[in-house]
């Protein structure tokens, strides 16, 4: 068999969180009842105009300064014309003439080394409604509160070769999009959403193959598993003497195989034309300047900065940055406790942990800052243990609970009260005659049986060194 | 007294701030000939009977207590063209599309109309979503000329000028994409202007094609139109497209004075084939700029030989874009007994929409698929972008450009070329307008042969309709308005 080499290109839509839709003054907020965050402008009422929401144009160009594009100066909208029942004007305002950014990149990394990846434009345009199927009802109805969100397209160059690549291109795509603020970039909510364009060719060719696009891809399993899948099958026609047809397929992950959509005669023809309704967008010099200087610090520069600020390791200065809401977190319970090394090591061990564990998105975890300082300060003041501090930790990292409360509330604090520890130690000597006596023959382990054993007792909610005191005492 | 509904808006609105007449008797009276006449001249689709007592009531409360002082509007019954969104009113484009449609927002210019205590009397007829020149492709029936009502009262704002003209309403709005408020007005002998593209928000206007439409006042005379102008003009947030200056007295540009005013005939004008009485009357119009003292030359601007081809096919295709949301999903008609989503597209459209709309839904889209894009759509814009700077040069030179405002006078209503060959050819004289962005007007200025109003055509440069303004109304001095003399007579025909 021939080797092969798969040419991989990405569509990326992600909406931006902006507070209100890009043509009208809607609320953008995901999971409000059907059909309450519209207007006459987001639901196409004949005569109704858009008028564009300037923060989306600078969440578009910040977009475009952090994937080192070009911005388009003079930008256009244009009309994408084609009737589905949940795009009410039928056109979608997007941009296909002069989009906001164009030839941008962004290097990745995957155990091969670094490689960049060419970024070939980024353009503007408005979400569509949502279909929900009644099949019951055998009915089909329309939510328009997502119709109008905004969001960009980042469409890239055909750079990348394997699903290990497409995952980091990914992967730093949404890390670079969070530390901007500009998305939440939830693939299980569509707030980013991927299509695969995916062609193959014998290993060494020159000329690109027939590629393929592929849609409904909801999660990065599914996106590499349909990178595979889809490999295997034009790699199967050509070598069985076929030829790849240029379409468009839908994944279905459960089969784990693609299903033809329609194919490039039945594309549909867009009749794009300039949005007359919208005037001509100027991004002036002053716009762009002032965006590139409030652009956040990065991973790289976090990295750099963690390591010499607060003496950690490379490593743990790559973990801790891997989210920009952990390296948040980090930062601001490090500035109100003064622990940075308690704080990496809690984020590092336990937070990395639970998160693979109950495989959350970092961005969903309900720690902060506060809670998570609250916490090692009482440790460190000894009012609570290691152990339960766990407790407490897994619980304020899932849950929105404040540690004191809760600690409180669950009798989960260290017990200093010393005759607590006195009644408990009377009880363990009474129950442990021969240990007495061996300890009282000389035998040093015979005690720190007993210890054990209070502080077992005590369900490891005493301090050992107070235990160790009043056995002393008692043992006398 | 003179008949009140005979009486211009200013005229009418001074009477009831001077409380000679209070707003019900103006809307009753109004009321009372629209029901006396609409019968033959058909120009509502929707008379507001209810509602506009409403309004009287509080707009008499409020001048009643000391408001309204200089709003040259208050209390005047206005009529809507039905393309213009009015909230719980249906608003139809005289289409079976929207027969039932009632929007639930009011368009900016309703707003400014209530805000200028006007009173809106009802909803006239057009042709359908304002395409045609005669207002007989309307779903909702033909509209007759009250000059003669075996003519046609123009198009598309039909309905707007034929009320104006038969004193179903004492001023009316219209739109204008390629002359629909020029060329009806010119038929019914009466004012109509196009404003400067920007002017007037177009929020609540349902489009035709986007870039060219423009919402203007179709009155009686000169000043009443001014006064109309500066009620629904100025910059509106919710319209992207609507120009961001100083909002503008234009009353204070009603002066008989032209002396030294430079007016220039495009020569192109004078070589259409213009009916002979359109050719003499306006060569006599030119005669009487002269004697006031303008300046007259007839110069070349062959730039705008295309203009009609170039309109056609952006007027097509936005309007092919823009109609395409009538899916019979959300609103409007839908089609019964349809199987699967296409066949309801195919079936709403199909019956909803009437054959003019149809055809041109169609050319638009042959025009933009993307083969065709560059050979229509974007040659269009370059040779609108030509036709915007002759204009622009043009108006280096001259103050104002004078023109017939149509080829002919309003054809009979059975005259079925009328629409076809004719209509393209006069469009010559308007089309460019739009295309160019820029104001004009058509002002009565003589009758032909057979009694029928003959209109004269001044264009201005961008947001210069100070300019038009002054020279319409120093001509309307030695030609005063002209009441088509047969409107009673005509109802017992």
């Amino acid at each position: 068999m021939n080797s092969y080499e798969t040419i991989i290109g990405l569509e990326v839509h992600v909406e931006l969180s902006t507070a209100s839709k890009v043509f009208c003054g809607c609320s953008t907020r995901f999971g409000e009842k059907p059909n309450t965050n519209c207007c006459p402008v987001c639901m196409g009422i004949p005569g109704a105009l858009p008028v564009l929401n300037k923060k989306v144009v600078e969440y578009a160009v910040s977009t475009g300064l952090a994937l080192n594009c070009t911005i388009t100066k003079e930008c256009m909208f244009d009309r994408k014309n084609y009737f589905y029942p949940d795009l009410p004007k039928a056109y979608q305002i997007s941009q296909r003439y002069s989009p906001i950014a164009r030839n941008g990149s962004i290097v990745i990394n995957t155990n091969k080394g670094e490689k960049a990846i060419g970024i070939n434009e980024i353009h503007i345009e408005e979400d569509a409604g949502k279909l929900i199927h009644d099949a019951d009802n055998n009915i089909t109805l329309v939510d328009y509160n997502r119709s109008g969100v905004p969001l960009i397209e980042i469409v890239s160059e055909p750079d990348m070769r394997s699903s290990e690549e497409v995952l980091a291109y990914l992967d730093k795509l949404r890390m670079i999009i969070r530390y901007l603020g500009v998305s939440d970039c939830k693939m299980q909510e569509g707030s980013m959403r991927v299509d695969i364009n995916l062609s193959v060719r014998k290993a060494g060719a020159k000329v690109l193959g027939t590629r393929t696009e592929i849609k409904n891809l909801n999660s990065l399993r599914a996106i590499a598993r349909a990178i595979e899948g889809e490999s295997k099958r034009q790699i199967d026609i050509l070598e069985s003497g076929g030829s790849i047809i240029q379409e468009t397929r839908r994944w279905d992950d459960s089969a784990n195989e693609s299903q033809r959509l329609r194919s490039k005669e039945e594309a549909q023809d867009y009749r794009y034309f300039p949005e007359p309704d919208l005037a001509p967008l100027a991004v002036s010099d002053e716009m762009i300047d002032r965006l590139r200087l409030l652009l956040p610090e990065f991973r790289e520069e976090r990295i750099e900065r963690y390591q010499k600020e607060y003496g950690l390791s490379y490593y743990d200065a790559t973990v801790l940055t891997s989210s920009k809401k952990i390296a948040d977190i980090f930062e601001e319970a490090t500035r109100l406790c003064n622990m940075p090394k308690e704080v990496s090591n809690w984020l590092m061990v336990e937070g990395m942990r639970i998160l693979k564990e109950k495989e959350i998105d970092p961005w969903d975890m309900c720690l902060t800052p506060n809670r998570l300082s609250d916490l090692i300060l009482m440790i460190e003041q000894g009012k609570i243990n290691r152990t339960q501090a766990k407790e407490v930790f897994e619980k304020a990292f899932l849950e929105d609970i404040d540690p004191k409360a809760y600690i409180e509330k669950h009798g989960l604090g260290m017990i200093s009260d010393l005759d607590t520890i006195i009644m408990t130690a009377r009880r363990v000597i009474d129950e442990n005659p021969q240990s007495v006596s061996d300890f009282k023959r000389g035998k040093t382990k015979a005690f720190g049986y007993l210890v054990g054993q209070t502080m077992k007792a005590m369900q490891g909610r005493a301090d050992p060194k107070a235990v160790n005191e009043v056995l002393q005492n008692l043992l006398k | 007294m003179k008949e009140i509904t005979s009486m211009s808006a200013i005229a009418i609105s001074e009477k009831i701030r001077n409380r000679e007449l209070s707003v019900e008797e103006v809307v009753k009276a109004q009321l009372e000939t629209i029901k006396k006449r609409e019968p033959l001249y058909n120009c509502y689709i929707t008379i507001m009977e209810k509602e506009a007592f409403e309004q009287a009531k509080s707009v008499q409360r409020k001048i009643d207590s000391g408001e309204f002082t200089d709003s040259p509007l208050a209390g005047v019954p206005v009529a809507i063209k039905d393309n213009i969104c009015t909230g719980g009113v249906r608003t139809t484009c005289a289409s079976k599309m929207l027969e039932n449609f009632i929007p639930n927002y009011d368009a900016t210019v309703i707003d400014r109309l209530r805000d200028a205590g006007a009173i809106l009397i009802g909803k006239v007829n057009l042709d359908e979503f304002a395409m045609g020149g005669t207002t007989k492709t309307s779903y909702f029936g033909i509209t007759r000329n009250p000059w003669n009502p075996e003519h046609t009262p123009g198009g598309s704002s039909g309905g707007s000028s034929a009320a104006v003209a038969s004193e179903e309403a004492f001023l009316s709005l219209g739109s204008d994409t390629g002359g629909s408020i020029r060329q009806p007005a010119a038929y019914c002998g009466i004012v109509g202007m196009k404003p400067t593209y920007g002017t007037v928000s177009r929020y609540g206007l349902i489009p035709l094609a986007s870039s060219l439409d423009q919402i203007g006042p179709l009155t009686r005379n000169v000043s009443d139109c001014a006064a109309a102008l500066e009620v629904i003009s100025g910059y509106d947030p919710k319209d992207s497209t609507s120009f961001n200056i100083n909002k503008y007295s234009y009353r204070n540009s009603l002066k008989s004075d032209v002396k030294g005013m430079k007016i220039g005939v495009p020569k192109i004008y004078l070589e259409e084939s213009l009916n002979d009485d359109i050719r003499s009357c306006f060569m006599k119009a030119l005669k009487t700029f002269e004697d006031m003292g303008a300046i007259i030359e007839i110069f070349d601007m062959d730039e705008i030989r295309c203009s009609v081809q170039a309109y056609y096919v952006i007027a097509c295709a936005e309007a092919s874009s823009n109609l395409s949301r009538y899916d019979g999903i959300l609103y409007g008609f839908m089609a019964e007994g349809y199987e699967g989503l296409d066949e309801l597209y195919k079936k709403s459209r199909g019956e909803g929409f009437g054959y003019e709309v149809k055809r041109r839904i169609i050319l638009g889209a042959h025009m933009l698929i993307s083969d065709n894009y560059e050979t229509y759509y974007n040659k269009a814009r370059k040779i609108r972008n030509i036709i915007s700077r002759a204009y622009a040069k043009a108006f280096e030179k001259y103050d104002v450009l004078l023109s017939p405002e149509s080829l002919n006078t309003a054809p009979r209503l059975d005259d079925d070329n009328s629409q076809k060959k004719k209509e393209f050819r006069s469009e010559i004289l308007n089309a460019s307008v739009n295309l160019a962005g820029i104001p004009a007007m058509s002002i009565p200025c003589g009758t032909d042969k057979k009694g029928m109003p003959i209109g004269l055509q001044l264009i201005g440069n961008k947001f210069d309709e100070a300019s038009i303004l002054r020279a319409a109304y120093s001509f309307e001095q030695t030609k005063p308005y002209m009441r088509p003399s047969a409107i009673e007579d005509n109802l017992e025909r």
